[in-house]
């Protein structure tokens, strides 16, 4: 049950009359808050998912965020599914979150789930039920190891905790964000939109950028978030000229000075901010002086999110972390006193803090996560191939590519040298190609006669 | 081989691993209008930097973010000639 304290997105939101104007425009369609607040996208089986483990699996990011604001207060809990979920991993996303009811915008299958919701926008007129009021858990999914993800429980409270009153709350503020909002960079924008006075255009997965600056530009939109690699692709587009942003914000990836200093140029009237945040945990700060990493200050000093580093990482512990995974207490997911390893490396120059990549060797590709072992799992199929090392390689699109060195098992003949390592490379890449997500997929292949190995016997892997 | 048959080539493997039709190349073509997203640039930038051992992106002072293949082409183009002269000054 709700306590007390305790309000959803649709207290926040108020009543429909409060809303009157205010839009989520989708590709197709948009759709009114205060249409959504006098109806549903569930064809009236609200109620049926009331105290439920509901996983929210659509393939219309709109349809997503319009169950999410229906569901909020109502479900025990929301697993929100990116769209890249492979449907291998459904099965254990299910189990490990007692998943007892989908809502979805097509068929999907998925055994021992005894209630299936089918969501569809438009939106038509329902009913304000009572219903029972639960305090809806936020599970979010993130990439593990292994490929199979994470997933972390956030709450409402702890979502919205980095949203300031009395920041970007004016009525004709329109966000836009080149993220999915069901990963946590692209929900933060979401809320902030809701939780505003104005309105949000959502992008599409599979829409050409130029298409969705048209659309930001259509709207008037004045609040737009990407990543690094999400910006430095808007402004390869002619489109880009098709918006006139007040702000800019980009998170996800490290924000290098090019990008800052590229934006700057070409959105004179804008307010530049770079965050950091992670879906583990939650938005640390924000940066608004135009230069790369972060004021050395921050460490230490007491606040609403405090930051220390510890073996040369950053940990923070605030009201804005996940609370725990899924399946077990929080132990595995805080230290001792409550912070939360971001696993990402620091380094200090004077007084600034610069980011140098990440510990465990995960590779950051445009936003996304790619762990090594899984990559090197793959290219390790091949006959021919020894071992494989998968490291980082700097890009100035996507701020990291994957590249990997490969030991053969024996050194090709002299005779036909040349052309044998070049049919290795493309059935590498095959291979590749079959059992990876393209972030995944090597960029660069190196043959090299052996690999350093630390006294452990395992690989050495080097900070970025 | 030019700068511009080794931009072209590399972009035409890329398209083929991506099993993507390229449409005709033409200078003022838009090179997000050649179908391939920002992880198929971030690639082609990372070989050509092996091919030719440039990468302009992230040695040029300016930050530039190229909209067409033609600029793209220029823009290694001018590396390549303000290396060549930078390697004259240096003899």
């Amino acid at each position: 049950m709700l306590p007390n304290h305790a309000t959803s997105i649709r207290d926040k939101l108020g009543n429909a009359s409060d809303c009157v104007g205010r839009c989520l425009w989708g590709v197709g369609a948009g759709v009114s808050l205060s249409d959504l607040l006098r109806g549903t996208t569930l064809g009236g089986r609200l109620p049926e998912l009331s105290g439920r483990s509901v996983l929210i699996a659509t393939q219309d990011q709109l349809a997503a965020g319009l169950a999410l604001v229906e569901l909020d207060g109502v479900a025990r809990r929301v697993v929100i599914c990116p769209p890249d979920l492979s449907s291998d991993h459904l099965p254990s996303v299910i189990a490990r979150a007692g998943v007892d009811a989908i809502v979805s915008d097509h068929d999907l299958h998925a055994r021992d789930v005894p209630v299936r919701v089918i969501c569809r926008v438009p939106v038509t007129p329902a009913d304000g039920v009572q219903r029972d009021r639960h305090a809806t858990d936020w599970v979010l999914l993130t990439s593990g190891t292994t490929g199979a993800p994470k997933l972390l429980v956030h709450t409402l409270a702890g979502l919205t905790a980095p949203i300031k009153s009395s920041q970007h709350q004016g009525t004709d503020v329109v966000w836009g964000t080149f993220y999915d909002i069901r990963r946590y960079g692209g929900l933060q924008i979401f809320l902030r939109a809701l939780l505003g006075r104005g309105s949000f255009v959502l992008s599409s997965a599979g829409e050409p950028p130029g298409e969705y600056l048209l659309r930001l530009g259509a709207q008037a939109a004045t609040h737009i978030s990407g990543t690094p690699s999400h910006w430095r692709r808007a402004l390869m587009s002619p489109s880009a000229r098709a918006i006139a942003p007040r702000y800019v914000r980009l998170s996800g990836e490290i924000a290098d000075q090019a990008i800052l200093n590229a934006l700057k140029a070409f959105y004179p009237q804008a307010d530049i901010g770079h965050a950091y945040a992670s879906t583990e945990a939650g938005v640390g700060f924000e940066v608004t002086d135009g230069l790369e990493g972060f004021p050395a200050r921050l460490i230490g000093a007491r606040g609403e999110v405090e930051m220390k580093i510890e073996d040369g990482s950053l940990r923070i512990r605030s009201a804005r972390t996940a609370l725990r995974y899924v399946d077990e207490d929080g132990t595995a997911l805080m230290d001792h006193e409550g912070f939360v390893d971001t696993g990402d490396i620091v380094e200090r120059r004077e007084d600034r803090y610069y980011f140098l990549g990440r510990r465990s060797g995960v590779i950051n590709v445009g936003g996304l996560k790619v762990y090594p072992e899984e990559v090197e799992a793959v290219i390790n199929r091949h006959p021919a191939v020894r071992m494989s090392y998968v490291r980082s390689r700097r890009s100035p699109i996507t701020g990291s590519l994957v590249a990997a060195d490969v030991v053969l098992k024996r050194d090709p003949t002299p005779s036909g040298a040349g052309s044998q390592i070049e049919d290795f490379k493309r059935e590498i890449l095959q291979i590749c190609h079959a059992g990876l997500a393209a972030h995944k997929i090597p960029a660069t292949i190196r043959f090299v006669p052996a690999l350093e190995v630390a006294a452990a016997g395992k690989l050495a892997r080097h900070h970025a | 081989m030019s700068i511009k048959i080794t931009v072209i080539s590399q972009l035409q493997q890329i398209a083929e691993n991506e099993k993507k039709n390229l449409p005709p190349l033409t200078d003022d073509l838009v090179l997000l209008d050649l179908g391939l997203d920002s992880l198929a640039i971030a690639i082609l930038v990372a070989r050509l930097e092996e091919t030719l051992g440039l990468d302009p992106f992230t040695e040029s002072d300016d930050a530039f973010y190229p909209v067409t293949l033609g600029d793209f082409i220029r823009f290694y183009e001018n590396a390549a000639q303000s290396r060549d002269v930078d390697s004259r000054q240096a003899r």
